[in-house]
C-alpha cells in the first residue's frame, strides 16, 4: 500500500509539479475549448486565456511567498 | 526532414541536454568518491530502463487516436510544459536559486564520502543505487517528452535520436571538463524547452478539443513566438520589482 501511495505521490510531483493551480487551468481551459467547439464554436484563443491566466496567477503567488520570506 | 521534425529534434535534445547535465553530476559525485565499477553500473542500468520504457509505451502510444492523442498529450505537454516555463521564468527573475551543479556536485561527493569506503572489486550498492536513481529520475523527463512529442508527430526513434544525441554530446563534453558542466545555460535550455513544451501543447490541445487554428500548421511558429514573447515578458515584470533573495531551492 506504501508503495502506490509513493508512486502515487510521485506521479503527481512529477507530472503536476509545484502548483496545482495551473494543470487546473489547463483542463479547465481544455474542457471549455471542447465543450464549445461542440456546440460549433471555434474558440482557438480561450486555452491560451486560461494559460497565461494560470501561470500570471501563479507567478504573483510565487513572487508574494518570496516577499514573505526574511532578507538573507 | 520539415519544420516539425526539426522543432521535434530541437525540443528533445534541449530537454535531454538539461536532464543529462544534472545526471551526469549525480554519476561524477558518486564515481570519484565511491568508485566507478558500480556507479556505472547503475548508470547503465538506468539506461536500459528507460530504453525499455520508450520501447514499451512508444508502440502503444501510436496506435492511440490521432484526436484523442492530441487532446490528450496536449494537455500533459501543457502541464509539464508550463512547469518547465513558470520555473525558468522565477530562475531569471532571482525569484528562485539558479541551479548550482558546483554545489550540488560537492553536496552528493559529501554524503558519498560519510559512508565507509567500498572494496573496488565488490559490487557497492550504495554507489549503484544511486547513481541508477539519478540517471532513471533525470531521464524520466526526457522520455516523457520523446515518447508525447515523438508519438504526436508519429516519429517516436526521431525524437528519441535528439534526446540520445544530446546524452552523447553531454558525456563528451563531460569526459574532456572532467568537473561538473557548470558553464552549460541550463536555465536558458529550460526556458527554451519550456515555451516548446508549452507552444506545442497548446496547439496540439486546442487541436484536440475539436477546434482549428487560424492558418492551420502556420499557427504553430506564431504561438512559440507569442509563448516566448510573454513568458521573456514574465521574466522582465518580476525583475523590475525585485524581492530580496530567497528559497534556495535547486530542484
Amino acid at each position: 500500500m506504501s508503495a502506490v501511495r509513493g508512486f502515487l505521490i510521485f506521479l503527481y510531483d512529477f507530472v503536476v509539479g509545484d502548483d496545482w493551480r495551473m494543470s487546473v487551468a489547463v483542463i479547465v481551459g481544455l474542457a471549455v475549448t471542447w465543450g464549445l467547439a461542440a456546440q460549433g464554436l471555434n474558440l482557438w484563443w480561450l486555452l491560451p486565456i486560461f494559460v497565461a491566466v494560470g501561470l500570471g496567477i501563479s507567478l504573483r503567488r510565487a513572487r508574494a511567498a518570496a516577499r514573505r520570506l526574511p532578507p538573507t | 526532414m520539415n519544420a516539425s521534425g526539426w522543432a521535434l529534434v530541437l525540443s528533445t535534445f534541449l530537454a535531454s541536454a538539461v536532464e543529462t547535465v544534472e545526471a551526469f553530476t549525480i554519476v561524477l559525485a558518486v564515481g570519484i568518491t565511491r568508485g566507478w565499477r558500480s556507479t556505472m553500473l547503475g548508470a547503465l542500468a538506468a539506461l536500459g530502463a528507460l530504453a525499455v520504457l520508450v520501447l514499451v509505451f512508444g508502440p502503444a502510444l501510436l496506435t492511440v487516436p490521432i484526436d484523442v492523442l492530441q487532446l490528450v498529450v496536449g494537455a500533459l505537454l501543457l502541464i509539464f510544459g508550463l512547469q518547465w516555463l513558470r520555473k525558468a521564468i522565477l530562475r531569471a527573475s532571482g525569484l528562485k536559486a539558479i541551479h548550482d551543479e558546483v554545489a550540488i556536485f560537492a553536496k552528493e561527493a559529501a554524503e558519498a564520502r560519510e559512508l565507509p569506503p567500498s572494496d573496488p572489486r565488490a559490487f557497492d550498492a550504495y554507489a549503484f543505487s544511486l547513481s541508477f536513481k539519478g540517471v532513471f529520475l533525470e531521464g524520466l523527463e526526457v522520455v516523457f517528452i520523446v515518447l508525447t512529442f515523438g508519438a504526436i508527430h508519429g516519429s517516436i526513434p526521431l525524437a528519441a535520436v535528439g534526446a540520445a544525441a544530446a546524452v552523447v554530446v553531454v558525456l563528451i563534453a563531460g569526459l574532456i571538463v572532467r568537473a561538473p558542466l557548470s558553464r552549460v545555460p541550463e536555465n536558458t535550455l529550460k526556458f527554451i524547452v519550456g515555451v516548446m513544451l508549452t507552444a506545442f501543447g497548446l496547439f496540439w490541445g486546442v487541436e484536440g478539443a475539436g477546434v482549428s487554428w487560424p492558418g492551420n500548421d502556420a499557427a504553430l511558429p506564431v504561438i512559440v513566438l507569442v509563448t516566448a514573447a510573454a513568458a521573456l515578458g514574465a521574466t522582465v515584470a518580476l525583475k523590475r520589482r525585485p524581492v530580496h533573495e530567497h528559497d534556495g531551492a535547486t530542484a
